[in-house]
């Protein structure tokens, strides 16, 4: 990398990443993208778009419409010297590819003692909140979250959606990348920066505040920063917390935002039992403990199978929700 | 483009060129790969076999946890090894571990599965065999990435992957079959049918003509051959690998064989097959009709077989002394491997784990300190 001066743009999340492909293609001859639709058509969200008419059918490619298969295929391309991208179509279309990602994408570097190491990005375009029909709209991330040898990012916003997937491109271990759909359109700046900060395994105080902090992820930071906006109008100050990366998870950061102010609430759109919500929020009660004012609080979807589209506003955590759960903080005692 | 389907299916019988007493089956010897080749495949099988036979025992002495044996199935074990080239990749299963150690590989490190030091006892790279996978049919994809990306960088790398016949119900085989002959990848798949996936027998797992058919679904050429004949194995397995490498794309191989033993020690065979089936199979036991046909042929004698005795006897006592190494397995390890650099969470868990070592055994955790990253 070079040392050029810092160039920025504005993009879309769905351009951001298909900026963050170009640039390591363009870069490293050994970087892959593959999956289903992602040549010619350019990805049914259009975010490998132009790739294969840039750096030919070797490099960007469609393959059978078998998620096991091109998972499978990318463990070998990754063990002889390819760094693949691999795209599963949807969350829930991931899923026959569950047993590649457990049992050796996730291993295959402990099984043989670090010998073979598996350079690959799983990019999933995940969650809901985009009318998607069934089997569109799954927050899948627990799963993959609860297997140990996989690295798991979900950005919310185009700057960390270029950032993050430029650096799990590069990563020695296997990375799951959440591409959160809703945000696919929405628009901000990014910097194409040499030698920025790492962003797997940092959270990121997005929003100072001092009376309560709300934690969130992916596609529930945006709402996480509306509610903030809608109770700084009532005079509560509210710190939103992105996590970012939700393996390796960033204490420090998540901890230290907690204990600023006493008061936690953990947002994201995942069913809520057994999921990453109840895993920070139990993290955050161990460590924080003696800092917190009351209990943390997770506002998360319900514990049903994903709605259809005309009810799925049901779900999705709401600046309402959230509002709700701050004022249930116990603020009488504080 | 003219498909001619007849061309991709596998002969009605299986291809053979030695019958059981060890005669060529075309009568004379023209068919038959160089002498050599069949000197050297069967000096393979000796150690294959004596390696299974002192396998087994270590299970019994405890050294190994399991093990699940390929004896009957030697010759598949060692023409899978002998058909490939240094730059070539093997990828074998649990069952597989007398071709891996054919191909070079330590048979002491071959076995680190089976013995539960770690999972996988030896370097991929080093002979370019890959881990035994244990789960099944799932290597099959990724020995056909590792095809593709030998074939994107121009290299004349071929690889033979192993699987039984229980694992082509699978659907990796399915979809490793369908991706390596879309891609045109250099893989050729080899199923040892060995008639049984632990208990259930073939005819519960296929109603195919034969396994090799069911590569024309895929486009992918299929061959049938008698696995307990080693020169028609090597003769079909080794022409598959010369087609794959010149770019005619993968081919599915159907080796007929037979599980001589038990599916692993904790198996009990009796429970789903016949004394009178294993005794029919034991006639056409693969080092016996080779042996006789290279003893008619006048290029084995006693010498040399006693020579193939001495060499396989050193490959046991070495595989004996190796496994009887006592691994004090380092507590660290469960940490080390798991990413490139251990999360801060893992570095936490890692220090649970000392402290709690350092309390039971006074004085171990001093020695591990100094490892710490």
């Amino acid at each position: 990398m070079t040392s050029t001066a810092v160039e920025h743009e504005t993009l879309s999340t769905a351009q951001a990443i298909n900026r963050a492909l170009r640039d390591a293609l363009a870069e490293d001859p050994t970087v892959l993208v593959l999956g289903e639709d992602v040549g010619a058509l350019g990805g049914v969200f259009r975010v490998t778009d132009g790739l294969t008419a840039e750096f030919g059918e070797d490099r960007c490619f469609d393959t059978p419409l078998a998620e096991a298969g091109i998972a499978g295929f990318a463990v070998g391309l990754a063990m002889n010297g390819m760094r693949p991208v691999i795209e599963m179509q949807f969350d829930a279309f991931a899923y026959p590819a569950f047993e590649q990602v457990v049992s050796h994408i996730a291993k295959m570097r402990n099984r043989t003692r670090g010998r073979v190491e598996l350079p690959l990005v799983i990019r999933v375009p995940y969650a809901g909140g985009v009318g998607g029909v069934e089997h569109h709209s799954d927050s899948s991330e627990a799963y993959y979250a609860h297997t140990p040898g996989l690295h798991v990012v979900a950005p919310s916003n185009p700057a960390d959606a270029y950032l993050l997937l430029r650096e799990a491109i590069a990563s020695p271990d296997p990375v799951v990348f959440l591409e959160p759909k809703k945000l696919y359109w929405a628009k901000g700046e990014v910097a194409f920066r040499a030698g920025a900060e790492p962003g797997i395994g940092r959270a990121v105080v997005r929003r100072p505040g001092t009376d309560a902090t709300l934690i969130a992820y992916g596609p529930s930071v945006p709402v996480a920063l509306e509610a903030a906006d809608a109770a700084a109008r009532d005079g509560r100050s509210l710190q939103v917390v992105d996590v970012r990366s939700i393996v390796p998870f960033d204490d420090a950061t998540v901890c230290a935002a907690v204990e600023s102010t006493g008061r936690a609430v953990v947002v994201a759109e995942a069913s809520g039992f057994a999921s990453v919500a109840s895993e920070i929020a139990a993290r955050v009660s161990e460590r924080c403990f003696h800092s917190l004012a009351a209990p943390v609080r997770r506002v998360t979807g319900f514990d049903i199978p994903y709605p259809p589209p005309k009810l799925e506003h049901l779900q999705l955590p709401s600046v309402d929700r959230i509002l709700d759960a701050v004022d249930d903080l116990q603020w009488e005692d504080a | 483009m003219a498909i001619d389907v007849d061309l991709m299916l596998p002969s009605p019988e299986p291809v053979a060129l030695l019958d059981p007493d060890g005669r060529p089956t075309a009568g004379d010897d023209d068919a038959l790969p160089p002498a050599d080749d069949l000197l050297r495949g069967l000096a393979g099988m000796v150690t294959a076999r004596r390696f299974n036979e002192q396998s087994s025992v270590l299970v019994r002495q405890g050294r190994l946890a399991v093990y699940p044996s390929s004896y009957g199935q030697e010759a598949c074990q060692v023409a899978a090894a002998q058909v490939l080239g240094d730059e070539d990749w093997l990828f074998p299963t649990y069952r597989d571990t007398a071709a891996a150690v054919a191909r070079g590989v330590d048979p002491v490190e071959v076995l680190g599965l089976l013995k539960g030091d770690w999972h996988s006892g030896y370097d991929p790279y080093e002979r370019r065999v890959a881990p035994l996978a244990t789960p099944l049919a799932t290597q099959l994809p990724h020995a056909v990435g590792v095809a593709h990306a030998a074939r994107l960088r121009g290299e004349s790398t071929v690889v033979l992957a192993m699987c039984g016949d229980g694992a082509t119900s699978e659907g990796d085989f399915h979809e490793a079959l369908n991706f390596a002959a879309v891609f045109r990848a250099p893989v050729v798949f080899f199923v040892q049918n060995n008639q049984y996936a632990i208990s259930v027998p073939l005819a519960r797992q296929s109603a195919a003509p034969s396994l090799a058919h069911k590569g024309v679904g895929y486009g992918v050429p299929g061959e049938l051959v008698d696995g307990n004949d080693l020169a028609a194995l090597l003769h079909v397995l080794s022409g598959a690998v010369a087609r794959a490498r010149a770019g005619a794309g993968p081919q599915l191989v159907e080796g007929r064989t037979y599980r001589m033993q038990a599916h692993t020690n904790a198996d009990d065979a009796t429970r789903y097959r016949s004394d009178a089936e294993v005794a029919a199979w034991a006639a056409k036991d693969p080092l016996l009709r080779l042996d006789a046909y290279l003893r008619a042929a006048g290029v084995l004698d006693d010498s040399r077989a006693a020579a193939h005795a001495d060499d396989a006897e050193r490959l046991a006592r070495h595989t004996r002394d190796g496994l009887n190494v006592d691994v004090v397995p380092d507590p660290e390890d469960l940490f080390r491997h798991v990413y490139s650099r251990p999360t801060p969470q893992l570095v936490e868990q890692l220090a649970l784990v000392k402290d709690e070592l350092s309390r039971d055994e006074p004085g171990r955790d001093e020695t591990s300190q100094e490892e710490t990253r």
